[in-house]
């Protein structure tokens, strides 16, 4: 057994702590610790963005930051996204446009979809391309997810306005 | 039960409109569950030594020191799985390819395993693990393989389909040859021959999900494996056969499947994790690595593949003759038959031939990939087909709508065709918009066509209806795109009820009879035909308790959208009974209402394709951009539009990572160089534009609802069509795939020195 350090994090809003090795990825705290499996593992490389989780509200691969880097931090999952029963709209046009086949890079694309749209509510077709350029899909070939994508977009800046 | 699966037209309610999924909701909150997400109690983490040599002797393996290690409690080599396998050598290659047996045959070849109380100790007992080797030559490339001086990979390997028998062992494992009439008359009659020869490189499904599982077996001899698969009763009976254990006392439960493409249709882990287990009396869960997924499992044949096409001047096809080499791994596979029996099978050519070579190399064992061996086949061929369309001055299409395989079409594989859709596709791509659209400098366009045959197989369905009326299917067939919907949505068509009120569950192997392995684009197709008479049993019984409870003969008694309705004579103003009526008096008019259904689905139905592809290339980089893409399918009926359309998108999605960038470089050493996303490059969202689809429906007779496989079809067009689109906007032929930029751009500085 290797030496653990605890860690203390807000997770989704929550005050979490958990203990994990000092070369333990932050993915696999959050996975195997925190028990937050919608957290995928693709690659651990930081190839796939399966991964992808929001860290002080930055968009990064939890595969490849430490357990132990997570100290104070505020940290994202997909398991946060929709509020009080309430799926997210991303979350709901991904089901409404067919946006996931397996699902197991839907989490992920959720992920970086919402960091994208928090900071660009109104991005063109290229834009949504090049922000989830970092995130794999071998089911959909990206159409359907950039189509649920723009749909959100549209969507938010309506409610937005009313 | 005899069932008539004769195509009925008939109009729909529920089929061919979009539904969500019932996966859905699980999915994009992160509470599905897949291979890695399960946990029990006590579990240890199991881990594989893989060799680092492409093909060597394995001299000894000391395990001494890693069994100190405190958290190590079991480690295993092939002494702990036992060859049980008898005399069927297809077992003894599984078992062998789990693991290694004094020879470790590529790059990646498990060698031993360990299982510890967690990550950190079991990744450092494996350093701990000893192994002499004793390096032997290699070889992986094709062509080279099948040389007499290259290295032999299995001394018991003799060349079958060749006469007279060989005397001497070979990488070849097997000849094929098929096709119909006279070649040499058929070259002799042509005005014009074209001939070319091809190479296509190894590829890998990609599924985003490495392999997972968890085991546990029990002293007992009772076990459970929860595992990503797309077969858990084909799993079920491979692990049972090579751990000795009884088929009914192991439990497999699939888990949600991040992707397969036939990848998940081969274990590798599996029966190491039960061993592992086995061993150490705790549950063990094992995960693969991205590095090992590309080192191990998965990948397809690399492939040389020569065609020769001869044609009179009106562009009708006289003759085509193709030889196909594919690589199977290190083990003896059938990747080149399937390859023969595709190569033509879009054209009716009169005199045609294929031959095909299976060849061994020190590769992994090579697994299907979505419609396995066929776009190779496509690449070669569809490829000729625009260089014979280009010496004849004809359209690409005028050639291929020439000579376009129809209903009558006796196909280089044997059957007579029944109706098929591949003129249909043409005539629609002719037609579409896309053919129009303006092409800009440096862009070309490019049209191939593909086929795929599509299988049924042994399926096993239960529907069973609550006495609320909500009703459950369970299927044994794996839901990888979205097939729990589209079942339902039979289900709910049947039985004449809402698509809410029906769940499709996928059923662990203790609650369901034998299914096939979800391949062949079979999960809708035939769990759907299963579904459809499940729900007809089902009905009749529902007729039978309205019978019972008006008290009249049950033939008088008519099923009508969801309503049994009293026909015949005299009782006309009885009122009728829907299914929910029915079933919250099931407790008292004879008990629990269910259909079942066991069939071994015919008649998948071949699927035809053709596809539209608008390529950029940069001539200063050799980069070449998809600008336009546009698939047309005949989908026979098209159960969910959304989920058709899908498969459609991320077929030709793979067909072009394939025809692009994808490629499984090895060293001089024999050792893969790129085993990760980072330098095996899959397509990315900037990398494409949107995938426009046309789902054409040209009913399949042997269903009844007109159903064909659609899953795989689509994998097929996209090489040759990035090929010829290739060839239109640059003027070069890439007979190499994938077109990468540094192949592109030699071939481009050649064309300039030429
Ligand atoms: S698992 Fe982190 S990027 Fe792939
Ligand atoms: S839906 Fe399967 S990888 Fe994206």
């Amino acid at each position: 057994m290797s030496k653990s350090t605890l860690v203390s994090t807000t997770v989704n809003g929550d005050a979490v702590e958990f203990a994990c090795p000092a070369d333990e990825s932050l993915m696999t705290a959050l996975r195997d610790r925190v028990g937050l499996t919608g957290v995928k593992e693709g690659c651990g490389t930081g190839d796939c963005g399966a991964c992808s989780i929001s860290l002080d509200g930055r968009l990064v691969c939890s595969c490849i930051v430490l357990g132990v880097e997570a100290e104070g931090r505020s940290i994202e999952t997909v398991e946060g996204l929709s509020q009080n029963g309430v799926l997210h709209p991303l979350q709901q046009n991904f089901i409404d446009h067919a946006a996931l086949q397996c699902g197991i890079c839907t989490p992920g694309f959720l992920v970086a979809a919402k960091a994208l749209l928090d900071r660009n509510p109104n991005p063109d077709e290229s834009e949504i391309r090049y922000a989830l350029a970092g995130n794999l899909c071998r089911c959909t070939g990206y159409d359907k997810i950039v189509r649920a994508v723009q749909a959100t977009a549209k969507d938010m800046r309506k409610k937005g306005r009313s | 039960m005899a069932h008539d699966n004769s195509y009925v037209d008939k109009k729909f309610n529920v089929v061919g409109t979009r539904f969500n999924r019932p996966d859905g909701i699980d999915k994009v909150t992160g509470k599905a569950r897949y291979g890695a997400d399960a946990s029990a109690p006590g579990q240890l983490v199991g881990k594989v030594l893989r060799s680092p040599h492409a093909h060597a002797q394995i001299l000894k393996i000391n395990t001494s020191k890693a069994e100190k290690l405190q958290g190590v409690k079991s480690i295993i080599t092939f002494e702990d799985l036992p060859d049980l396998t008898g005399a069927d050598q297809g077992m003894a290659d599984i078992l062998e390819n789990c693991m290694a047996r004094g020879r470790a045959l590529y790059d990646g070849h498990a060698v031993a395993a360990v299982a510890a109380v967690d990550e950190q100790t079991a990744a450092k007992a494996l350093k701990l693990i000893d192994v002499k080797y004793k390096k032997l030559p290699h070889v992986t490339d094709v062509d080279e393989a099948m040389l007499p001086t290259a290295p032999i990979i299995h001394d018991r390997i003799f060349t079958r389909g060749v006469e007279p028998k060989p005397t001497k062992p070979s990488n070849i494992s097997s000849r094929t040859e098929m096709g119909n009439g006279d070649i040499e008359a058929g070259f002799a009659e042509a005005d014009i021959i074209v001939e070319h020869s091809f190479k296509t490189e190894q590829t890998h499904q990609g599924y985003i999900e490495p392999h997972a599982c968890l085991a546990s077996v029990n002293p007992d001899g009772t076990a459970e494996l929860w595992v990503t698969t797309q077969g858990h009763f084909v799993f079920r009976n491979v692990c049972a056969g090579l751990l000795g254990l009884d088929i009914a006392k192991l439990k497999v439960t699939s888990s949600e499947i991040g992707g397969g493409f036939g990848g998940k249709t081969h274990v590798w882990v599996e029966p190491v994790a039960l061993a592992l287990s086995r061993k150490a009396n705790r549950p063990v869960k094992m995960v693969m690595s991205r590095d090992e997924v590309f080192r191990a499992t998965g990948p397809t044949s690399s492939t040389s593949i020569d065609v020769k096409l001869g044609a009179k001047k009106n562009g009708r096809i006289t003759a085509a003759i193709a030889e196909l080499r594919y690589q199977g791994g290190a083990f003896p596979g059938n990747w080149a038959m399937l390859g023969c029996m595709t190569a033509f099978a879009c054209y009716d050519i009169k005199n045609n031939k294929s031959i095909g070579w299976d060849v061994l190399v020190n590769r992994p064992k090579v697994t299907a990939y979505r419609a396995p061996s066929a776009p190779m086949a496509a690449f070669a061929v569809e490829s000729a087909m625009d260089i014979l369309a280009k010496e004849l001055g004809m359209k690409a299409i005028d050639v291929r709508l020439k000579n376009v395989a129809r209903e009558g079409t006796l196909a280089p594989y044997g059957p007579t065709y029944g109706p098929i859709g591949i003129e249909d596709t043409l005539k629609a791509v002719k037609a579409h918009p896309h053919m129009r659209a303006k092409l800009k400098p440096n862009q070309g366009r490019g049209v191939a066509c593909g086929f795929w045959f599509n299988i049924g197989g042994q399926t096993s369905t239960d529907l069973n209806i609550g006495v609320d009326g909500t009703v459950n299917l369970a299927v044994g067939t794996v839901d990888v795109g979205g097939s729990r919907s589209s079942l339902a949505m039979i289900a709910a068509e049947e039985l004449g009820i809402d698509y809410e009120d029906v769940k499709a569950n996928i059923a662990d192997t203790t609650s369901l009879g034998h299914n096939d392995m979800t391949e062949g684009s079979r999960g809708t197709f035939s769990s759907g035909m299963a579904t459809i008479y499940a729900a007809r049993e089902a009905i009749e019984v529902l007729k039978q308790r309205a019978a019972q409870t008006w008290g009249i003969p049950v033939e008088d008694v008519a099923w009508e959208a969801g309503h049994a309705v009293a026909t015949g004579k005299g009782h006309g103003n009885l009122p009728k009974l829907s299914l929910r009526e029915i079933a919250a008096k099931s407790g008292r008019t004879g008990g629990p209402i269910a259909g079942h259904n066991e069939v071994t689905a015919d008649g998948a139905g071949m699927g035809f394709a053709s596809h539209i592809c608008d390529v950029e290339v940069d001539p200063e980089t050799g980069r070449s951009t998809i600008v336009r893409y546009t698939v047309v399918q005949d989908a026979g009926k098209a159960i969910n539009p959304d989920y058709v359309e899908g498969q459609f998108q991320g077929g030709a999605t793979q067909g072009i990572g394939w025809a692009l960038n994808e490629e499984y470089i090895y060293g001089d050493d024999g050792r893969l160089q790129n085993p990760g996303f980072l330098d095996y490059r899959i397509p990315v969202c900037s990398d494409l534009p949107f995938i426009d689809t046309k789902i054409l429906e040209i009913p399949n007779p042997n269903h009844p609802y007109g159903v064909r496989g659609v899953g795989e079809t689509s994998i097929v067009p996209p090489l040759a069509a990035v090929a010829n689109a290739i060839a239109n906007a640059t003027g070069v032929r890439m007979g190499h795939a994938p077109m990468s930029p540094p192949r592109v751009l030699a071939a481009l500085d050649a064309l300039d020195a030429g």
